[in-house]
């Protein structure tokens, strides 16, 4: 009801974009692993995101990260015959991370987590001022 | 004489109640602001306010005392309806989040010029309680 509802609204965005940026630094780290755990070159990942209600039968909708999926772009291939990963032609294949994506990705997600905050400071005070009401 | 209480109390708390609805709907906006295909809603406080204090006397029938109340504390709930974006996003997302940050700043503040005019008129009624 009313603005409890708004901390739980807002939490649950402070979560969806915290795995985004999670996800964001795996990628950035990874930008240059020729090699995952399983032998292949590592592909990077997206999240998504979708809107769920937050109680049964509730119009407002919270969010939830509905699945962490990889990122279908082709693989960077770098001509470098020395590597010890080159193949026949001399190709290394290394991650499909855009890093430029990546970081705009980042930004978007600080952003969107300070706004959330700044919402969930504002519920605070609205609801401590109204616990003061008729003193 | 309690009821009375209540009918001068009534317009404050409806107020108070449909700014706290709407600041819900306003961060459920803000939180789904990177989802993709996710409208934007909200409700029109004019006609959500004007249908709660008309609404007042339109309550369900209680037969027996036993029976709750259940429109009494909350009011008729408002009519949420899509908003309509200034700048479509490719992700069909309608969420204007610098809009919506406004519009929640500007809820919150009139939220608390309601609990103000509650809380003077909570003063005015003990004034005339002690009446000394």
């Amino acid at each position: 009801m009313g603005l409890f509802t708004v901390f739980d609204i807002a939490s649950s965005a402070l979560s969806a974009q915290t795995q985004r940026l999670n996800v964001v630094a795996s990628n950035m780290a990874n930008a240059d692993s020729a090699v995952s755990a399983d032998g292949t070159p590592y592909r990077a990942k997206q999240i998504v995101f979708q809107a769920v209600p937050i109680n049964r039968g509730s119009a407002s909708q919270a969010v939830k990260v509905s699945g962490i999926v990889d990122d279908p772009a082709p693989p960077r291939l770098v001509y470098d015959p020395n590597h010890p990963l080159a193949d026949a032609k001399g190709y290394v294949t290394f991650p499909n991370v855009n890093v430029v994506e990546e970081m705009a990705n980042m930004i978007s997600a600080s952003r969107s987590y300070q706004m959330n905050t700044d919402v969930m400071n504002t519920a605070k005070s609205l609801l401590l001022r109204t616990l003061a009401l008729g003193q | 004489m309690l009821d009375r209480i209540d009918r001068y109390l009534a317009p404050n708390v409806n107020a108070l109640n449909l700014r706290a609805q709407r600041s819900e709907v306003l961060s459920a906006n803000l939180a789904n602001s990177d989802t993709p295909n996710y409208k934007a809603r909200d409700f029109d406080f004019r006609a959500a306010m004007t249908g709660a204090l008309n609404k007042g006397d339109l309550r369900m029938a209680r037969t027996s005392p036993e029976h709750l109340d259940p429109k009494a504390a909350t009011g008729a709930t408002p009519r949420l309806q899509y908003r309509m974006p200034a700048q479509p996003s490719i992700d069909g997302n309608t969420v204007e989040s610098d809009a919506e940050i406004g519009r929640f700043s500007d809820n919150a503040i009139r939220y608390q010029a309601a609990l103000s005019f509650t809380s003077q008129s909570i003063r005015a009624l003990q004034t005339a309680l002690q009446g000394q």
